[in-house]
């Protein structure tokens, strides 16, 4: 059943893609035309037809709006066509990011989980952690990225730990608090139940809150991994010809080269999507193995 | 008491008494004994005197007081002192650990005698405050560089000075790029689930891309906007819209579909037209999914504009700031900034939470108490 | 006199039957069901789950559409009928809505169907009244107890006066000493209004105490295996369920559902 509903959204969705692109050209021929009438001007080139403008306008070298196969192109140009370990690379980049994302992600959720565990077992921990950890989150943390990159670098630490120490931060507040709302989530008479067995603290643990609080740990873990990511990139703002999709994103914004703009966020778009396959890929072969239905 | 209390009490009295004896600290004249500072050693004394607890039964509160009395004496040492010494360093951890026995106790107490649970919120203001004065005692007792870290009276004096540029980054940031943004991104991401509501092709095609499309780094088209909107605040506020109106798409077309079979029904059996039902049913049901993406982008709506000035922008605004400052190793000004930051965002989240307790007031997770 | 015959059948169900298609093949959930309701009748419809008693009720009401056979309601198609808003209808659950207190919960259809700010408050005050929950006006469904929720939904369901009221196992969720309350109280309002009321019960007491036409049903196919004039006079109080009288009738549903159920067996 589930399968086929799956199958069957497959073509309203490659409808709504094939109506963003469309779109996207239009808006692409659209932004980009008075420019392209504007450098006739000044070439004093006329009676330009209008196919030949057309073309011209989507391949300009600069456009206000890059056409989706230039994006394409560059992407393909900078990932399959040139050595991973070269700076022209988006591969390497990509992995730059990757890493700090992934290293951020691993210790954020471990710390978040064990947070977690202290609080849900602890009530003075409960009390004095939760409303800050809770209030945290309504604050943009995202925005102490570059003191974070700059300070530690004044200290002598750069490269992958600043910009993982980030991603750590950004990824373990969804999962405490999805952990201790999933460790609280056993139902009173499972507890009870328990508690007839006169089963200890860790047996409790580990056979009823940790099994309930899965499906809350793969939530929170789809979250963090794309806060880890973000935190990654905005990481990379600050360091300033550095490597990874954030330095890309900054040295395209720098030089106006809008196709290498889009062409990085491509990649950042394809990395969140891989991640978060992952997280619920993991998710799926936890839950066969747990014999959940999904 | 628990075992725990028992021994944390016991632990604060001993570092305590310890304080008696050890050198306090430093000053280029030679070493300051304990009887310099008479706050602290009244503290240190009455925490010996604690011990008395194995016998006859202490108040909560005196832990309370006690705790209080450990910091007071420790920052009024601050501005003799020059060189902390084990003295110092013990204050803190007796201090801290009375703070910390307090917290259990009172905790313990509220879970077992059922002690009104407003007290409640005295453990994390208390908390709160230990980390102030821990973090105060750390930085200028053991004379961590400011640019590592500031102290928390370094940035409140750096905030009380520079408040005129404060507000105007605060009108540039807030009041400008993030309103306005997530007005409009939260409004046509409310208009367009209404519109593609009746459409269940669209549904099915927009959905799962809007849900794709809300978990990646959006963020990432600041330079873009900044390319296509100039530098001042629009572009920003572009960023913004982008940010929320995906997360409102997303929610508002869940929510429409939450409303239950046997209210459709009973639509149904009023021969209840398309919008009347909206209206009357799936909109007010909707209502708590509609909050939820409301209160997910008061946040994103502020990191968005945060973000977006680090690619460019005039000479004002929180971002800018916050880049600017941290590029002059001035930290101290950028912590007064993220704390502006904090406050704003928190502020903003309260607000709508409060509007969301207003209307839906009578769903379970409202009625049943803590929010 | 087949016009004054026709005024007084309120629904007119002929070989009436309805096919579910589901993955697991078809369904039929009602068979060749062929049955008069007239007007000022309280009809039971009562079987084990599977008989369809549900699904006619919904059929009436047009949340379901026959697949073989013609119904009216009032002379017309149930859709027809549905515009005219000439039925109420009560859920299972009370189906109230928990961000409209009491009041505005009964006044929802009267909004939806235009009625005038005067005409909806004095309507709501006479329908409260009439399911015995004045003064609870301002307070919100979740504030009031099952059984005076479901008490709210009955209001609402009465408050656009439509001749006939729709009750889908209303009382199924409430607990023995409140259903014997709300059953005698809804004999009272019957007698009162003189609505003509469909009721879908599982319980045998129920179906007798209230009615005054049975309909037994069976499953797999739903059909009907009895239906059951009662001889109980119109006055019922509680103890009446205890007379030789309502023990005969009871028996003989009994004996209906049996019947349909060794006619699986036999299958």
């Amino acid at each position: 059943m589930i399968s086929a509903q799956r199958q069957s959204n497959i073509g309203p969705i490659l409808a709504v893609v094939a109506a963003l692109i469309v779109l996207w050209y239009l808006g692409a021929v659209g932004m980009n035309w008075g420019i392209q009438s504007d450098s006739y001007q000044r070439a004093g080139t006329t009676g330009v037809s209008f196919s030949q403008q057309l073309s011209d306008v989507l391949s300009q070298e600069k456009p206000i709006l890059p056409a989706p196969h230039q994006v394409l192109a560059e992407f393909w140009k900078n990932t399959v066509q040139q050595a991973v370990t070269s700076k022209k690379s988006l591969v390497y980049h990509g992995w730059i990011t990757l890493s700090a994302t992934l290293l951020g992600f691993a210790i954020g959720t471990l710390f978040g989980i064990g947070l977690a565990v202290f609080i849900v077992h602890n009530a003075a921990m409960d009390r004095s952690l939760m409303p800050w950890i809770i209030a945290s989150q309504t604050v943009p943390i995202l925005a102490i990225a570059p003191m974070v990159i700059v300070v530690l670098n004044a200290v002598g630490i750069s490269g992958l730990v600043p910009k993982a120490l980030i991603s750590t931060y950004l990824s373990f507040f969804p999962v405490v608090v999805g952990m201790v709302t999933g460790f609280r989530s056993p139902e009173a008479l499972q507890l009870d139940l328990m508690r007839t067995y006169n089963a200890s603290r860790v047996q409790v643990f580990f056979k009823v809150r940790w099994p309930t609080a899965l499906p809350f740990l793969f939530t929170s873990m789809k979250v963090g991994v794309a806060a880890s990511l973000v935190g990654a990139i905005v990481g990379e703002l600050p360091a300033g010809g550095g490597s990874g999709i954030g330095a890309r994103l900054l040295a395209g914004s720098y030089y106006g080269q809008t196709i290498q703009i889009w062409a990085a966020l491509m990649a950042a778009a394809l990395l969140a999507g891989a991640l978060i396959a992952s997280v619920g890929f993991a998710e799926r072969v936890t839950n066969r193995l747990l014999g959940v239905r999904a | 008491m628990s075992l725990v209390q028992r021994t944390l009490a016991a632990l604060a009295a001993l570092v305590a008494g310890l304080v008696l004896v050890v050198p306090f600290g430093a000053t280029e004249g030679g070493t300051l004994p304990i009887t310099e500072f008479p706050l602290v050693a009244g503290f240190a004394l009455l925490a010996v005197l604690s011990l008395v607890r194995f016998r006859w039964a202490l108040r909560i509160e005196a832990d309370l007081i006690l705790a209080a009395l450990g910091a007071a004496g420790l920052l009024a040492t601050l501005p003799t002192l020059e060189q902390a010494g084990p003295g110092f360093w013990l204050t803190l951890v007796a201090s801290w650990l009375f703070a910390w026995v307090f917290a259990e106790r009172l905790a313990g107490a509220i879970t077992r005698k059922g002690i009104s649970s407003r007290v409640g919120v005295l453990i994390p203001i208390v908390f709160g405050i230990t980390i102030l004065v821990a973090w105060e005692a750390v930085t200028r007792g053991g004379q961590v560089p400011k640019v590592l870290l500031p102290s928390p009276s370094g940035i409140f004096s750096s905030f009380i000075e520079n408040i005129p540029k404060l507000i105007a980054d605060f009108q540039q940031t807030f009041l400008k790029s993030v309103l306005i943004g997530y007005a409009l991104g939260c409004g046509f991401g409310f208009i367009v689930a209404v519109a593609i509501d009746r459409s269940p092709f669209l549904k099915r095609g927009l959905l799962p891309l809007g849900n794709f499309v809300s978990a990646l780094p959006l963020i990432g088209i600041a330079p873009i906007m900044v390319m296509w909107f100039g530098f001042d605040w629009p572009s920003k506020a572009a960023v913004v819209v982008i940010m929320t109106f995906f997360p409102m798409l997303v929610n508002t077309v869940a929510g429409l579909n939450v409303a239950g079979r046997m209210e459709r029904d009973l639509m149904q059996t009023y021969a209840a037209g398309y919008w009347p039902s909206l209206i009357k049913l799936r909109l007010p049901a909707a209502a708590p999914f509609i909050f939820n993406a409301l209160k997910i982008n008061s946040t994103l709506a502020l990191i968005g504009a945060i973000v977006a000035e680090f690619f460019g922008t005039p000479i004002v605004g929180m971002g800018f700031r916050i880049s600017s400052e941290i590029g002059k190793l001035n930290v101290e000004m950028v912590w007064a900034e993220i704390a502006v930051a904090a406050l704003a965002g928190s502020a903003f989240y309260w607000v709508v939470a409060i509007v969301e307790r207003a209307v839906t007031f009578w769903h379970p997770s409202v009625r049943g108490g803590r929010a | 006199m087949t016009d004054g015959g026709k005024s007084h059948t309120v629904v007119e169900a002929q070989g009436l039957g309805l096919t579910f298609n589901t993955a697991d093949g078809d369904v039929e959930a009602l068979s060749n069901v062929s049955l008069d309701i007239r007007r000022g009748d309280f009809v039971s419809f009562i079987g084990p789950s599977g008989c369809g008693k549900t699904t006619f009720l919904r059929v009436i009401a047009d949340l379901e559409q026959p697949t073989a056979g013609r119904i009216t309601v009032n002379g017309l198609s149930p859709a027809e009928a549905r515009m005219q808003r000439s039925y109420g209808y009560v859920f299972q659950a009370p189906a109230l809505f928990p961000w409209r207190t009491i009041e505005k919960n009964v006044a929802l259809p009267l909004e939806i169907m235009g009625y005038s700010d005067a005409e909806r408050r004095d309507r709501i005050a006479r329908t409260l009244d009439l399911v015995n929950l004045k003064g609870f006006e301002k307070k919100f469904p979740w504030q009031l107890s099952g059984g005076m929720q479901q008490r709210a939904s009955i209001a609402r369901a009465l408050a656009f006066d439509a001749d006939l009221l729709l009750m889908d196992e209303p009382f199924g969720a409430l607990d023995e000493i409140v259903r014997d309350y709300l059953n005698a109280e809804l004999l009272k309002l019957w007698a009162r209004t003189k609505k003509t009321i469909a009721f879908v019960t599982h319980s045998i007491p129920e179906a007798v105490y209230l009615s005054t036409k049975i309909v037994v049903m069976s499953p797999r196919p739903g059909r009907v295996t009895d239906i059951i004039e009662s001889t109980l006079p119109a006055e019922r109080p509680l103890d009446i369920r205890e007379t030789p009288e309502f023990l005969a009738i009871a028996h003989r549903v009994r004996e209906g559902l049996r019947a349909g159920h060794s006619y699986e067996h036999t299958e």
